[in-house]
């Protein structure tokens, strides 16, 4: 596809994205949603005004011209709050809640896991575990993690 | 403002506390902070905001200086959130000065310290004094304004994450407790009846020795004796029979009643849970929970617990039997009893958490069931029974691998031990005979010791069989206990206000929920009088059934307050408050049992006479005299016998039975043709009268006869006036007028003319 696209995107002072679209009108407070965060991040990024209504469709990343695509990621970055854990350091038991000291890779960071059931499997192999303030953290591979984590891991499975 | 004192500091978290006194100067004084626990990039980081009465503060922990903003015109301080994470921004006319991201965590404390930042800003501006709203409580650990009935911290609260004990068993005792009289019998007998079975290998040593072995060194063998020991030996028996038999009884008796208790107080409190627990859990894992664990337990109690004792107690009675007897031999008996309760610590935490993990493949297994079941006629729809099959296999192929690894572990156990006490066995006769060739001991000692161990042995194994069950109940009672340990997120108040009736004043103060992170509803204030009716409009998705729910109380508000007649919802008793509505969901639910079961459901002692008024009143009577049981027709499974229209109208004679002084519709009409809606409108218009109503409906003619119509957008209120009112605004209301106006001139106009039609078509 060509990199043309029908819109402006801009940032003003506020932090807020701005977007003008074909006719002229500027919407104010333009925020780009993924459509699937966790199973296919890439795909699909719609920008939607304040009032929750689509104003455009990207089906790529690559779709974009550099410039939006940085603004864009930039956005996202500072909305998309998804941890991903390296590593298990320490649980505080094995029964729930517990409180799991976890390494990301956003940092080091405690979450309480209040309940089995706040473990979701997403594939065979990813987990996604939302903690007692609903913040999910995203485990891509357990198969993938140390020794020591895996085992800590494993008592909750 | 002088009298409040620095007391901020005290709560303030240790690290920030000496930097910031080097900081403030002299007079200044804290007011609220905020917890920064991210940095721009979301990555996790420490630093805090403080609103000072002079001025706002803030640095996160590895910048060099903190950042100050003083109090001056235009300032702004905003929080928005997104996906559990909080943005606090600071804005000036110009621009954006300053943002901080934080997990939801601390939103309360965020709310606070921009409470406290628009009263400094005021009165910096303005020179006007805050209200010294200083007067209520706050939280002594993070500072939160606490309302007045409120004894809790709801921030802090929540935090309290002490998992429960280990020794989940022993909480069983809560259980066990009204039969202690009964379980110490129970237990007496259970001695006894122990020590009864033990007399019989004692009494082989005097018969090998005094009887057999004298015989076959030539002497004649003593009848008398012989008689006295064999009827011993029958007698024991015996009273072992009797014994063991009223023992069995009577902690079998015992165990079913603590099984029954526990399965009902379970069931007790998870119904009393609130919506948000029901929101997240399965239904088939609370049914396996409830019905399979408690009855594991159950039979955990009534029999292996049992049998374990009667093993304990005969391993410790044969242990003293033997040393007394002879304590070299006895040593040598026992020696493989230490490496099998080292045995037994080595597996027993393996086993109990490959315990759970089967228990909880199992409770998947049944969500599949609970979730197809119901859900049958969308399988079928789709065809797609192949793919619910496949799941259950699936499931089901878990369930099996788990259980292949516990069992790998576990058939390995129970032969080990086997193995030892054989050896065990081959030591005592090596020992033995070395003893008896040394005339240490009689040749009936021995054959006693054998005898003994026989049974020692035996019941080694089968208490290490127990550690499996153990570990099983454990791990069950551990998952009940989750239940039980699982406070209401709408609790009862601990001094409740009892309203023996209400007038039906609602009063929303500020209303903000969330479900989980996500934001609904923020900042509703609205005054319903009593006996007003208000119509609640809005696009799908707006939070008109929210809002329902929260002045029904199945879910709490996360700020502000709901009063009913000027007292917090959160203040009254739940049942007694819930009396006081009629509710009619947007998917209407009956139970399995007779129409007029179900509309009697809110007032199981109603007569026929209300019940037949109520059915008249919600127009149903007439239907109901059509089905051939009348009002003692069954309903089905969650009424799939009757349409949806049907259902409807029962769960209207349902909420106006129980002559609830706030009645609340949701939807109540949706599934019903427009005939039978306006003959409903009339009816309610007159049961109506008198109440406070809160009607919702997408079909904006139905809400014509409401005295206000609260027009909701994306959890907000947009417009608020009467039908006359709103649409000489012109605003959102109009809008949505309109567009449902023209569909509804099509609608007739089909109508109209497939009538004529037919018509035309009866005169041919
Ligand atoms: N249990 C829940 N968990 C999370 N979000 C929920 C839950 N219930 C409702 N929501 C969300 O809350 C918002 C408001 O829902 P609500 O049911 O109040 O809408 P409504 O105005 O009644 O819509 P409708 O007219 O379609 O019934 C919706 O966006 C919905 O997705
Ligand atoms: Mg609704």
């Amino acid at each position: 596809m060509s990199a043309t696209v029908t819109y402006q995107l801009t940032r003003n002072s506020y932090g807020r994205l701005v977007l003008t679209d074909q006719s002229g009108v500027t919407h104010e407070g333009v925020i780009p949603v993924r459509s699937f965060p966790v199973t296919d991040p890439g795909q699909g990024i719609a920008l939607i005004d304040s009032h929750g209504h689509e104003l455009a469709w990207i089906e790529r990343f690559d779709d974009l011209p550099e410039a939006y695509r940085v603004l864009i990621e930039s956005e996202l970055a500072s909305r998309e709050f998804m941890p991903e854990i390296k590593r298990i350091t320490k649980v505080s038991g094995f029964i729930t809640p517990s409180t799991w000291h976890v390494e990301t890779d956003r940092g080091a960071a405690v979450l309480i896991l209040k309940g089995e059931e706040n473990i979701r499997r997403l594939t065979a192999s990813s987990l996604m575990i939302t903690d007692n303030h609903g913040i999910h953290f995203l485990l891509r591979d357990r198969t993938a993690l140390d020794r020591h984590s895996r085992k800590l891991l494993d008592h909750f499975l | 403002m002088q009298k409040t004192p620095r007391f901020s500091m005290n709560n303030l978290p240790a690290i920030w506390t000496d930097e910031l006194s080097a900081q403030l100067s002299e007079d200044e004084s804290i007011l609220a902070w905020l917890e920064i626990d991210l940095d721009h990039q979301l990555h996790f980081a420490t630093g805090i905001v403080i609103a000072t009465d002079k001025r706002v503060l803030a640095k996160m922990a590895d910048d060099g200086t903190w950042q100050t903003w003083a109090y001056q015109q235009g300032l702004q301080l905003t929080q928005r959130d997104h996906a559990g994470v909080g943005c606090l921004e600071l804005f000036d006319p110009h621009a954006r000065l300053a943002f901080w991201r934080y997990r939801l965590g601390n939103v309360m404390a965020a709310n606070r310290l921009i409470e406290c930042f628009l009263q400094q800003l005021d009165y910096h501006v303005s020179g006007k004094l805050p209200e010294s709203s200083q007067t209520s409580a706050q939280c002594p650990h993070c500072g939160a304004f606490l309302s007045a009935e409120q004894d809790e911290c709801p921030v802090c609260e929540k935090q309290n994450h002490i998992p429960p004990s280990t020794w989940v068993l022993l909480r069983l005792w809560r259980f066990a407790k009204p039969y202690k009289g009964r379980l110490l019998i129970g237990f007496l007998l259970t001695l006894c009846s122990t020590a009864a079975t033990l007399v019989p290998p004692y009494l082989t040593m005097p018969l090998m020795d005094n009887v057999l072995i004298p015989y076959q060194n030539g002497q004649p063998i003593d009848t008398d004796l012989v008689q006295f020991y064999l009827s011993g030996l029958l007698g024991a028996a015996i009273l072992a029979w009797m014994l063991g038999w009223a023992r069995t009884y009577m902690l079998s008796l015992v165990s079913e009643r603590i099984g029954a208790d526990l399965r009902t107080t379970t069931y007790e409190h998870l119904l009393n849970l609130s919506q948000e627990y029901f929101g997240g859990k399965r239904t088939g894992d609370l049914m396996a929970r409830i019905g399979a664990e408690t009855d594991r337990i159950n039979l955990f109690i009534s029999l292996h617990l049992l049998d374990f004792a009667t093993d304990v107690i005969m391993i410790c009675m044969t242990a003293i039997i033997l040393v007394s007897i002879n304590p070299w031999l006895a040593l040598v008996t026992l020696a493989p009893l230490p490496i099998i309760a080292w045995l037994i610590h080595l597996v027993r935490d393996r086993l109990r958490i490959g315990f759970e993990k089967v228990d909880r493949i199992w409770a998947e297994v049944n969500n599949v069931l609970a979730d197809t079941i119901p859900g049958i006629r969308v399988v079928k729809a789709f065809a797609q029974e192949k793919r619910e099959a496949a799941r259950f296999h699936a499931a089901n192929q878990r369930n099996l691998q788990i259980n292949d690894r516990v069992n790998r572990i576990w058939s390995l156990f129970t032969p080990t031990v086997t193995l030892l006490t054989e050896v065990g066995l081959l030591v005592v006769w090596v020992f033995g005979i070395w003893q008896i060739s040394q005339d240490e001991i009689t040749v009936g000692v021995l054959t006693a010791f054998l005898a003994y161990i026989g049974r020692f042995y035996i019941r080694l194994d089968s208490m290490s069989r127990i550690v499996s069950i153990t570990q099983k109940a454990a791990a069950g009672t551990k998952r009940i206990f989750d239940i039980l340990d699982h406070v209401s997120s709408v609790p009862e108040s601990a001094n409740p206000v009892h309203l023996p009736t209400i007038q039906g004043q609602i009063e929303l103060r500020h209303v903000g929920f969330r479900y989980g992170t996500r934001s609904i509803t923020r900042g509703i204030n609205l005054v319903i009088q009593p006996g007003e009716m208000i119509g609640l409009v809005g696009h799908s998705g707006s939070g008109k059934s929210t809002l329902v729910n929260l002045i029904c109380r199945f879910y709490d508000v996360t700020e502000g307050a709901i009063l009913v007649d000027g007292h917090d919802i959160r203040t009254l008793p739940l049942a007694e408050y819930r009396k006081h509505i009629g509710l009619v969901l947007q998917e209407p639910f009956l139970f399995f049992g007779t129409i007029a079961e179900n509309i009697a459901y809110g007032k199981p002692d109603a007569t026929r006479a209300e019940i037949v008024a109520a059915a008249r009143a919600a127009h149903a009577h007439e239907f109901i005299l059509r089905l051939p049981h009348g009002y003692d027709s069954l309903v089905g499974e969650r009424g799939q016998a009757l349409s949806g229209g049907e259902r409807q109208r029962i769960s209207i004679a349902r909420a106006l039975l129980i002559n609830p002084r706030i009645l609340i519709l949701d939807e109540a009409t949706s599934s019903v043709d427009t005939t039978t809606e306006k003959d409903i409108q009339k009816a309610l218009d007159n049961l109506v009268r008198g109440r406070t109503t809160i009607a919702i409906a997408h079909r904006l003619s139905t809400l014509r006869e409401a005295n206000r119509l609260i027009v909701l957008d994306r959890g907000r209120i947009v417009e608020i006036g009467n039908h006359a009112e709103l649409m000489a605004r012109e605003g959102y209301y109009h809008r949505l007028y309109l567009a449902q106006a023209r569909n509804v001139d099509e609608e007739e106009r089909a109508l109209i003319s497939a009538t004529e039609h037919s018509i035309a078509g009866e005169h041919k």
